[in-house]
């Protein structure tokens, strides 16, 4: 290929209009990466054929790790012979999505050297994408990664780079520290990270408080939300200041609670908190007047997934409520219940989530050693099929469990 | 595989964040009292100590080259003392405790083409997948759909007018690595024909009961073919989700002349007011037409501006669309209702409408 832009005629028409392009991104790679060069190729080549020209995986690696590395090799080599191999390597990012300027130029360089010279900043699970490179270019960046601190993150069958909220870095929502608990979750699990041996992927996200901005709820096998027990900090006169401020209370904000337990009169709100839902809407719509309350802690929820194998799922409540301090050993210790029962019993490619729906989930608690909770389900169950398990022998005896 | 290095570290996690934040955040760490939106895409924080902090949040392209990178760093050197971050929707946020950068470093955002937005009740960026950029299944690309959507869309990122939050997202294919299923808006590429076997290879290349065990609907099952170990296919029950694909190169499904784009709203991962949902199905098919999607970035608006048209304040696209019913938004969307928007997959009964609560 050279400089010519006609080569490219489709792609070019992506460098117009005011949204940053991702065609002159990898054109500014192309100055200096032939393998950026030939990545606009065959891109132009998909855009006029209307089909992907990248080959079904591939298993390349660095020594000793199974996972944070796709492996990728086109179609149409012998054209575009600078992505041959495409290889992408997930480097774990840090809590919060934080840098500094010294930090993120050493990866920059690195992958200037090694690399096609294009990224992700981040991918959909939250590492670093170093988006193509050649099979013999791994392990020496694998070295200049671990020289200035960064690891390799997830992929595969094993659990996949954790990610949080901001926190408590800048948010006065987070009800815990979710960059703690992310990167001691993380540091904890490093086996689990990098050696795939599970029946699929295990993803945790970590939410401070209910608006989760995360996605935990949607994307993650274990979802960590923050969420209080006590009442809704309030400040009267910051909420007159709303008021006066032209802030509808009465509509937008007291009739919006799902639980309808505000009310406003024109001059004071009172919220009834033993019947609030924790749903952050009073709080997101009045933030210099309400804040969560001060006994905080996390919800745990278990089991979304996008929709492969069996259907997308939500996860669901699995403890209500639980305090965050480090070392969250309550926390783990129902994470190692839930590994060894789902490796042991789970079917290949069968997420968490899928392996509850088949089991039961009061059959999973079971084998959890958690009891039954009113919080764990949207309602009792409609249908009379009940597996009972307690009855009494005519001797007297009562059988079961 | 290339030669391991000597003195390896393996297994020592991301660098801890502590070393990147800056003095302000290290300080007034879960002490914050309040924020306010001062303008759109830029935040104050206030702690209770007094100190404020304030950030600029601009939009990237997510796919970014390293010279770019550099002159993020070289904004966030000049600015803000060298700290900066990343959100969860591929924005990029400078962070300062000064308030008078706040003008020039927005001045010189805009120089570079990144524009500053995307809080409160905004659009923030599409979080997307890979596409053709990366992807073997990809039903179609994912970083052009985006840059011509957005291009339409950008003054809903710069301003900050709509009734609620928009947040849109883009998958390539059915394995939804950008989990799109929860947006008030979902772009998602589909497959609409069987996978083509190739059964000289797949013996080579697959496990067979790998692979059809990973068909939902029990649609393949072992067969001998022409003499070779293979499986076969009960076309009617496949629902081109491409998993046999997923484990096996020999079940290929790409296919131009009928892959395409599927429209859902709806969803929210929030639980603010209504509890998270799944998006729903709007549009079931819309045209791969590079480069520019001429007819997904027009759904898309057309969605956003009817939304944004009647919704009442905070009101998601979802709350909008539960509070005046599904047959009044087809209606008003001038979307044609489908034997595609009826689910037969399991639990579709729960789907079905199930009472008198009707509007004409």
């Amino acid at each position: 290929m050279s400089e010519n832009k006609s080569e490219t005629p489709l792609l070019d028409q992506l460098e117009e209009g005011a949204w940053p392009s991702f065609v002159k991104e990898i054109k500014m790679a192309a100055k200096k990466s032939p393998m950026a060069k030939d990545l606009l190729g065959q891109l132009e080549r998909s855009y006029k054929e209307k089909i992907s020209h990248w080959k079904h995986g591939g298993i390349v690696g660095v020594m000793g790790y199974g996972g944070g590395i796709i492996g990728r090799y086109s179609d149409l080599p012998e054209k575009f012979p600078g992505v041959s191999h495409f290889h992408t390597l997930r480097v774990n990012h840090p809590s919060g999505w934080f840098y500094k300027t010294d930090a993120l130029r050493k990866i920059c360089d690195i992958w200037e050297k090694h690399g096609s010279g294009v990224t992700n900043m981040h991918g959909s699970t939250g590492d670093i994408i170093l988006l193509g490179t050649k099979t013999d270019e791994l392990e020496p960046i694998f070295a200049e990664l671990q020289k200035i601190d960064f690891d390799l993150g997830g992929s595969g069958s094993d659990m996949r780079t954790p990610s949080c909220c901001v926190g408590q870095a800048r948010c006065e929502w987070a009800c815990y520290d979710t960059m703690k608990a992310c990167y001691d979750f993380t540091t904890t699990y490093q086996d689990e990270l990098h050696r795939p041996a599970f029946p699929y992927k295990f993803k945790f996200k970590f939410s401070g408080c209910p608006n989760d901005c995360v996605a935990s709820i949607a994307r993650a096998d274990l979802s960590v939300i923050g969420i209080w027990r006590d009442a809704i900090q309030m400040d009267k006169e910051a909420v007159k200041e709303y008021a006066a401020s032209g802030l509808d209370i009465g509509r937008d904000v007291a009739e919006r609670c799902p639980a309808k337990c505000m009310e406003w009169d024109g001059k004071e709100l009172k919220i009834d908190n033993q019947y609030c839902r924790h749903c952050m809407h009073c709080i997101n719509a009045m933030p210099k007047a309400l804040s969560p309350g001060k006994d905080r802690g996390a919800t745990i929820l278990l089991g979304s997934k996008a929709p492969i194998v069996e259907g997308a799922l939500l996860s669901s409540v699995l403890i209500p409520f639980v305090k965050m301090e480090p070392p969250y050993q309550e926390i783990k210790d129902i994470i190692a219940k839930i590994w060894d029962i789902w490796s042991e019993e789970g079917k290949n490619r069968e997420r968490v989530g899928e392996f509850i729906q088949r089991v039961g989930l009061g059959n999973f608690l079971d084998a959890i050693g958690l009891e039954p909770q009113p919080e764990m389900v949207a309602h009792p169950r409609e249908n009379p099929y009940v597996f009972y398990e307690e009855y009494f022998e005519e001797d007297g005896q009562e059988q079961g469990k | 595989m290339a030669q391991a290095v000597q003195e390896r570290r393996t297994d020592f996690g991301p660098p801890h964040y502590e070393q990147f934040l800056p003095p302000v955040i290290k300080k007034n760490y879960g002490k914050w009292k309040y924020h306010e939106i001062l303008r759109p895409g830029v935040m104050v924080h206030v702690a209770a100590s007094g100190d404020s902090l304030y950030t600029v949040r601009a939009a990237s392209g997510r796919l970014l080259s390293v010279d770019k990178i550099r002159m993020y760093c070289d904004l966030a050197d000049k600015y803000c003392a060298g700290h900066l971050r990343f959100t969860s929707r591929h924005n990029v946020e400078f962070l300062t405790d000064k308030k008078e950068n706040i003008e020039p470093l927005i001045a010189d955002l805009k120089k570079l083409g990144h524009p500053v937005g995307g809080i409160g009740n905004a659009i923030s960026s599409i979080v997307h997948t890979q596409g053709w950029i990366h992807c073997h299944s990809a039903a179609t690309d994912a970083s052009g759909i985006v840059k011509a959507v957005m291009d339409e869309l950008i003054e809903h990122f710069e301003e900050r007018k709509l009734p609620g939050k928009l947040r849109i997202a883009l998958a390539c294919c059915l394995n939804m690595c950008g989990a799109v299923h929860c947006s008030d808006i979902a772009i998602l590429g589909i497959h609409r024909r069987p996978p083509k076997i190739n059964h000289k290879n797949l013996k080579k290349t697959c496990g067979i009961p790998n692979v059809t065990a990973s068909c939902p609907t029990a649609a393949i099952r072992p067969a001998t073919v022409e003499g070779l170990p293979s499986v076969e296919l009960i076309e009617e029950r496949c629902m081109f989700c491409a998993n046999c694909y997923t484990v096996c190169p020999s079940m290929t499904l790409n296919n131009p002349l009928n892959d395409g784009v599927s429209i859902w709203v709806g969803g929210k991962v929030s639980n603010a007011r209504s509890e998270p949902t799944f998006s729903k199905l709007a549009i079931p098919y819309l045209p791969n037409n590079p480069p520019r999607w001429p007819e997904v970035t027009q759904a898309v608006k057309s969605l956003v501006e009817l939304w944004a048209k009647n919704a009442r304040k905070y009101e998601r696209m979802g709350e909008w669309i539960e509070r005046i019913g599904w047959p009044k938004f087809f209606k008003m969307a001038g979307i044609e209702f489908q034997k595609e928007h009826i689910d037969d997959f399991k639990h579709a009964g729960l789907t079905f409408k199930r009472s008198t609560h009707l509007t004409f």
